[in-house]
């Protein structure tokens, strides 16, 4: 075995959770019941990794059964990296033809739900591919949808779509303005499956009955007096964002350019040809049930901008505003 | 425009009622607990609104004192309590209102300038109390210091047996 290959083998396998190990070696099925049962997976982390290395040396472990092992590895922690989606379409042809002298690894593994996962390593022409920072892509075959990790070898990222686009048969790749970590939350908002969760879901339960998100204690004491307003948003609230869990984003983008406008002649800012720019980024572990909790909460009137809402509609969470 | 005028109704025997003004239930309510809890002697009735006017405004209850809650964290909380301001008779001014400022303690998350909340007050000529509703050892002090207020502000109206009661709990 490639001494570069144990290595890798090797700094894959010092990734894995110690609690993950076994159930990710049984997925990858490379070595064999067996051998697994020889392994004391009590030992040190150090002296277990050796030891599975050089069972995968005995059964002489390629560059490729290392790589389907990264790709297990990350399918597994999927949250680790950020996933761009890519739209493609058939139009107006392009004709591609580029050479690519450049040196790759490629590999794939096909998941249940028609998805392929791809893992490529970027080498250029007179280095060999480099393992540790490979591009991943999601590809469900019976759409025209590819997910990508978002590499930090952005020369390659041309390249990689117009690939894409020919080994799937399109003509045309688009990026789309939607960003996440939640592979599973960018696949609900692309294929609009994020509103089927509760399909049984009887939505002529009274508001009463449902959980106003106050305690209203027994406490004769206490008067609430808003009680109408209240149910006013929460009617608002769960007409925009619905009943079902919302998928998962990180953060929403606003780009503002616009120019200055001022009734006053000759301001300076006014002769200004350069348009204002202006950025607005909202963060949050869960995006869109805080913008779902906001009027509740009284912190914003309902109904919320609806630059904030079409957030799943639209599948999008960069926005560019401009001047029309 | 209807207006909250303290004396629609007479006061009756041993109550006394607080109206806390503010967005955010979440605070709003560890206060309204924390104030109960305190007051165990008189019938203390509290009211809890997001912004005036209420809407049972065709009958609307007698009210003892006013308390506005404004969250520095946001300016939509100051803007309500401005907007609600205009709904309240001028008399009431007179020791039967006064303003809570919460989240001074947390500077980097104040959207709203502590100066604004004192210019606010001032033109009301009411007392401001800062505190932070978000920390739990600090809805006693403040709910002592609002029991306190009310008392005071009874006590002035002649007849109202409630603040006695209130001053012995």
């Amino acid at each position: 075995m490639d001494e570069t290959v144990a290595e890798f083998i090797k700094r894959t396998i010092l990734k894995i959770p110690m609690n993950e190990l076994i159930t990710i070696l049984k997925a990858w099925d490379f070595l064999s019941e067996n051998q697994l049962q020889t392994i004391n997976f009590r030992q040190r982390k150090e002296s277990l990794v050796q030891h599975l290395v050089r069972l995968c040396e005995e059964k002489h472990a390629s560059l490729n059964d290392a790589a389907l092992l990264d790709i297990i590895y990350t399918q597994f922690h999927q949250h680790q990296k950020i996933w761009d989606v890519f739209q493609m379409s058939k139009g107006p042809g392009n004709i591609f033809s580029f050479f690519f002298f450049n040196k790759v690894t490629v590999s794939f593994r096909e998941t249940e739900e028609n998805a392929v996962w791809i893992r490529i390593a970027w080498g250029t022409q007179y280095t060999k591919p480099n393992q540790y920072k490979p591009t991943y892509v999601v590809y469900y075959s019976q759409t025209p949808y590819a997910f990508t990790s978002s590499s930090r070898l952005r020369r390659n990222a041309p390249l990689l779509g117009q690939a894409l686009t020919v080994a799937s048969k399109h003509h045309q790749i688009v990026k789309m303005d939607l960003r996440s970590r939640y592979l599973d939350s960018l696949k609900a908002i692309v294929f609009k499956q994020y509103n089927q969760i509760f399909e049984t879901h009887n939505s002529t339960t009274p508001l009463q009955e449902r959980n106003l998100g106050l305690d209203i204690n027994m406490d004769s004491r206490i008067i609430h007096e808003n009680i109408a307003e209240k149910e006013r948003v929460q009617q608002i609230t769960q007409e925009t964002f619905g009943d079902y869990p919302q998928p998962r984003l990180e953060f929403a983008q606003y780009k503002l350019e616009t120019k200055f406008k001022s009734d006053l002649n000759g301001s300076i800012l006014a002769e200004r040809e350069e348009p204002l720019r202006c950025l607005i980024k909202f963060s949050s572990p869960h995006l869109l049930e805080a913008l779902k909790s906001l009027a509740p909460a009284g912190i914003a009137d309902a109904p919320l901008s609806p630059l904030l809402t079409c957030i799943p509609n639209k599948r999008m969470n960069y926005f560019k505003i401009r001047d029309k | 425009m209807s207006v909250l005028r303290p004396l629609d109704k007479l006061p009756s025997l041993n109550t006394a009622t607080i109206l806390l003004v503010g967005t955010e239930d979440a605070l709003l309510q560890q206060l309204v607990d924390s104030m109960l809890k305190e007051d165990c002697t008189s019938e203390l009735k509290v009211h809890l609104a997001k912004s005036l006017p209420l809407p049972s405004s065709v009958n609307p209850p007698r009210i003892d004192l006013i308390v506005f809650v404004v969250n520095l964290h946001s300016k939509y909380s100051l803007q309500n309590t401005e907007e609600s301001l205009h709904h309240v008779d001028a008399s009431f001014f007179l020791g039967k209102v006064c303003f809570l400022a919460t989240g001074a303690g947390r500077e980097s998350h104040c959207s709203i300038h502590q100066h604004t909340v004192v210019k606010l007050v001032h033109t009301y000529q009411s007392p401001l109390l800062y505190c932070d509703l978000e920390v739990p050892c600090s809805w006693v002090p403040t709910s002592l210091s609002l029991l306190t207020w009310l008392a005071q502000g009874l006590s002035e109206w002649p007849g109202s047996q409630a603040s006695a009661a209130l001053t012995d709990g």
